[in-house]
């Protein structure tokens, strides 16, 4: 095995690890807002949200992201192409039109998990809860808003730092429609240096650094929540 | 202040409410009693609609709750409730669970609702905790807190559904002190308990309910030493 590339190639995986780390940044943002939305949606008393938040839920849990991402990529971006953001564009090194479909990709797929995981937590919330609040006369988005939901969150917070550390594998995806994050960049690696093997292997140990880092992250900020109790 | 009018209410098939008829006048202490599953808390929590009953009405000054018309979160303002579990929100200090009510539905300024917060503690003795979190007190300590909680919206009248069921025996007492205080300031209230030493002193009519009914009311000397019904007799024997 011989590993000298990285001196040529090295910065291909650095700034390959800047773009799954933005990447998955900005999909858990947005998975968690669309989370949010669906599991009340999923919650509420009126059908039609319902019906709503159960099929986009159903569909992206029973379908490959990679079908997902290329419809989205070649179906949808035929139609309507979303404007490029310069600053964006800056960070990430190319044009962030393509990126911004990837990442908008995997939030979708994200928040319809992300959704069940946050109607999990708003249920297991004891019900009294919800009466306590609706009897001191607070209407039922406020009760969700002040007492359910920071309670329900406090309780999801590990499985949501699961769900970070997943998409940081699942961002993966977005390389084949060409975006330039960590497993494009062993690629491109592998094709220019014309090894097959080395190249995955430093891919994949930049993957583990991240997902080590980012799980440790998350168990200091659980022990940080219970030790605020 | 409470009209109630042929109350009805099933779960499933089980008809838990079956025409419940009566009158809460202002000012009235009125003492629910009865064996368990007799339908005491179902009857309390129509009051506020936290059950929907099926038939019949509940008229609170004037405005009947159970219409689709009623602004029922208006008027739960003037009802306070407090429950046999406490329900006091876990992730908020005490003062924090007394005031957002208040401020986010009177739009009480908070230092103003933090003021009266500190007022209110300080008449049920528990002003040092207003900066603790709930767990960090005791069950006493908890429905002393949630008693304040209710009264910081002013209610009209507040209901009661066994609120000290869930204490130890040695922290009954404070929660029923903190009661009769209300009940000595003219607070209208509505009690479901057990305790019968409590509905003696402080009742002004004592409810005895059995099987979705109201079987017979009255003054507390009228229903506790002079009951008409034989259930009532065969109730109070088990539980004096
Ligand atoms: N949400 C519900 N769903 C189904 N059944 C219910 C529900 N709430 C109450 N019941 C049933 O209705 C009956 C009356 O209940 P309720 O709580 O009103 O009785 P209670 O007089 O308050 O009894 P206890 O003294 O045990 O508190 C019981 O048989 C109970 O199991
Ligand atoms: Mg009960």
């Amino acid at each position: 095995m011989d590993f000298l590339f990285l001196k040529k190639y090295g910065w291909y995986y650095l700034n390959g690890a800047k773009n799954t780390i933005l990447l998955t940044c900005i999909a858990i943002t947005f998975g968690i807002i669309l989370g949010l939305i669906f599991a009340l949606f999923r919650l509420s008393n009126n059908k039609l949200l319902r019906y709503i938040a159960v099929t986009y839920i159903e569909i992206i849990r029973g379908t490959p992201i990679l079908i997902q991402i290329m419809i989205l990529y070649f179906g949808i971006s035929q139609y309507i192409s979303l404007p490029e953001i310069p600053a964006l564009s800056k960070i990430i090194g190319y044009d962030s039109s393509d990126f911004m479909i990837g990442a908008a990709a995997v939030a979708i797929n994200s928040g319809a998990y992300v959704a069940e995981i946050i109607r999990a937590g708003i249920q297991s919330i004891n019900k009294g809860q919800m009466e306590a609040a609706r009897s001191l006369g607070l209407g039922s988005s406020m009760a969700m808003r002040y007492v359910i939901i920071p309670q329900a969150f406090k309780n999801i917070l590990p499985a949501l730092g699961n769900e970070f550390v997943t998409l940081v594998k699942e961002t993966s995806i977005v390389s084949v429609i060409g975006i330039m994050e960590l497993t494009k960049a062993g690629d491109i690696v592998r094709g220019a240096t014309a090894k097959g093997f080395e190249p995955l292997l430093v891919a994949a140990s930049v993957y583990f650094c991240i997902t080590f880092a980012a799980s440790r992250f998350v168990a200091f900020l659980e022990r940080r929540m219970k030790a605020s109790d | 202040m409470i009209k109630v009018s042929n109350l009805h209410k099933k779960f499933g098939k089980l008809n838990v409410l079956k025409g419940i008829n009566t009158n809460i006048e202002k000012g009235e202490i009125v003492v629910i009693i009865g064996p368990s599953g007799s339908g005491k808390s179902t009857f309390l929590r129509c009051l506020n609609m936290l059950e929907e009953p099926d038939q019949g009405e509940v008229i609170f000054q004037g405005i009947k709750l159970n219409d689709k018309k009623c602004n029922i979160d208006q008027q739960r303002q003037k009802m306070g409730m407090v429950f046999q579990q406490f329900n006091l929100f876990p992730h908020m200090t005490i003062v924090e669970n007394i005031i957002l009510a208040p401020t986010k539905l009177k739009k009480e300024n908070e230092d103003e609702a933090k003021r009266k917060a500190v007022q209110l503690l300080k008449k049920v003795g528990l002003e040092d905790k207003a900066d603790s979190y709930p767990n960090q007190l005791s069950g006493g300590q908890k429905q002393r807190i949630a008693i304040v909680r209710a009264l910081a919206m002013s209610p009209e009248v507040m209901l009661f559904d066994e609120p000290t069921s869930a204490l130890d025996p040695e922290m009954v007492g404070e929660v029923l002190e903190v009661m009769k205080g209300l009940a000595k300031d003219g607070m209208t209230m509505v009690v479901v308990t057990h305790e019968m030493g409590f509905a003696k002193e402080v009742a002004t009519r004592v409810m005895f309910m059995d099987q979705g009914l109201i079987v017979e009311e009255g003054t507390p000397k009228d229903v506790f030493d002079n009951p008409q019904n034989p259930r009532i007799k065969e109730f109070l024997s088990k539980v004096l």
